[in-house]
């Protein structure tokens, strides 16, 4: 301790002596809800994530995607229910403090005043995981290697393309290293070519790293492209759950009808006749 | 009456949320020392900004000053004392206040924008879950900074203020006193408390422009047009406060 206190937080320690150790975590949640202005937005969501899985949540606009994943690392409260990563509850300060929970923004999230490098670095930088810039520096490279993205570091945000952002966004999530990986809609507003290169770079670390990740996209390319698992939320609800051919060979008419809408030709056309 | 009752509720609430937010940023201060480089770097921002037109407006205002009271003191045959009148203004009352609202304008303004626009777009969102505290990446250094910027900036003002004054006593022909009699009645009247006053009250204008405007742009919540809403909101209230407290640090300090 010297005399302005303690150079490291608890964490910032705990980051620097496992940094190079990761451990997939499972999610489980039980009876969630959360109301915003009166209006059920998740009514009673039951879902658990075992370590290592990719569950990909499908769904329409404003049925609860990005609701379900602001609760899962902790933005958000539930009004009612429980929510514990790595059997930890997901709001309690202890759980981010043990395990690396990384998200991918919808908007990328990236800091427009800080370089490419500056912002894959952040996280090693400020938790002092690494002694000196150097390292920080091998690892930034690394990690913007692994999206393709080489020799970006000096760039500033404003200079990049949506999928480059998105991609940089990827890179600055794996700098840390994480546990558990969250995106939410990684493929939104950007044209089929560039998605497919971020199903790629999601693929590629699924398949490098084993970490557990929760992906919510209305894209159904993207979900059949990287999930061990799908699940899709209606009006706050899981409808339906299962491996990518058992969502394929679901019944359930709203599922069948999302398909049919998103990918012509893929849907279970027994349902969807049911439907109409 | 209801929407009275709202209004005060909401008072209340955003105070409540800006004292909690300064408590953790003081606390936050005890980590200072290892954020060194971004408080250097917001302290040159602070410095460079608001410095030009501190040194222009102050020029003017001892000058104004100087010629206002200088002409009336000149119709009894006292304009003699008016170095000690312009210097004391200067240093208790026009050099913190008139710099404070440069800095709000200047600097509180910027923080509450780009703040608040990094809420807007989940920026402050993506700190919290990387684990990095907002209050110690953003709300820490700019406090500091601001609380330690604001009294360098009211000395150059009163510096500033006072050549004003003394330059348009001696141009000016009903005034007539010479710079040098100027200073001299000057510092025969400033005394160093009335200095040393004036700089406490210019670091508690630092907390409240620092505190005020990130915790106005921290609030902010829906797109463009709200962050421009955030940016008058935080300057009005900073505004507001920085006069109040004005009185209550005077009431204090030289009463």
């Amino acid at each position: 301790m010297g005399l302005f206190g303690s150079h490291r937080s608890a964490s910032d320690r705990t980051a620097g002596a496992r940094y190079h150790e990761s451990t997939p975590v499972g999610i489980e949640i039980r009876g969630l809800r959360k109301q915003y202005g009166g209006k059920p937005v998740l009514d009673g969501v039951e879902l658990s994530v075992p370590p290592g899985q990719t569950l990909v949540i499908i769904g329409g606009s404003g049925q609860g995607k990005s609701v379900l994943l602001r609760h899962i690392i902790g933005l958000a409260a539930p009004d009612d229910g429980t929510i514990l990563v790595g059997g930890l509850p997901s709001t309690d300060p202890a759980m981010r403090e043990r395990y690396r929970v990384a998200m991918i923004f919808q908007s990328s999230a990236l800091f427009n005043s800080m370089t490419v490098g500056e912002n894959v670095g952040l996280w090693l930088v400020e938790h002092r995981v690494f002694q000196t810039r150097r390292e920080v520096d091998a690892v930034v490279e690394e990690r913007l290697a692994m999206v393709g993205l080489e020799g970006t570091t000096g760039l500033m945000p404003a200079a990049l393309s949506g999928g480059m952002k998105k991609r940089v966004a990827i890179a600055r999530a794996l700098a840390m290293n994480p546990d558990l990986i969250l995106y939410d809609e990684p493929t939104s507003e950007l044209d089929p070519l560039v998605s497919d290169t971020i199903s790629k770079v999601i693929v590629d670390l699924k398949t490098r790293l084993r970490l557990t990740s929760l992906v919510v996209s209305h894209d159904l390319r993207l979900a059949f492209a990287i999930a061990d698992r799908i699940a899709m939320i209606h009006e706050g609800r899981i409808i339906a759950d299962g491996s990518p051919d058992a969502i394929l060979a679901n019944p359930n008419p709203i599922l069948q009808r999302f398909i049919a809408r998103q990918h012509p030709g893929r849907h279970n056309a027994r349902a969807q006749e049911d439907v109409l | 009456m209801n929407g009275l009752v709202d209004g005060i509720i909401r008072a209340l609430r955003a105070t409540g949320g800006a004292l909690f937010l300064l408590a953790a940023a003081a606390w936050e201060c005890r980590l200072a020392p290892l954020h060194l480089p971004k408080i250097l770097v917001q302290m040159t921002e602070i410095g460079a900004a608001t410095l030009p037109i501190t040194v222009m407006i102050s020029l003017f205002i001892g000058g104004v000053l100087s010629l206002q009271t200088g002409s009336t003191l000149a119709n009894y045959g006292i304009q003699g004392t008016l170095g000690g009148i312009v210097g004391v203004s200067m240093v208790k009352e026009l050099g913190p206040v008139m710099t404070a609202i440069l800095l709000t304008g200047r600097v509180g303004s910027a923080m509450a924008a780009e703040i608040g626009a990094m809420s807007v777009y989940q920026e402050i969102d993506a700190l919290v879950t990387m684990n990095i505290s907002p209050v110690r990446f953003l709300v820490m250094p700019r406090l500091l900074s601001t609380v330690v910027v604001l009294p360098v900036l009211v000395i150059y003002s009163d510096v500033i203020g006072w050549i004003g004054g003394g330059i348009v006593s001696a141009v000016n022909h009903r005034i007539n006193i010479p710079f040098r009699l100027f200073m001299r009645n000057l510092t025969d009247t400033v005394e160093f408390n009335d200095v040393t006053n004036g700089l406490i009250k210019a670091m508690v204008f630092g907390v409240i422009i620092a505190t005020t405007c990130c915790y106005v742009g921290l609030q902010t919540a829906g797109g463009p047009r709200e962050v421009g809403q955030s940016v008058t909101k935080a300057v009005v209230a900073s505004f507001i406060l920085i006069l109040i407290f004005d009185y209550v640090v005077t009431r204090i300090l030289f009463l």
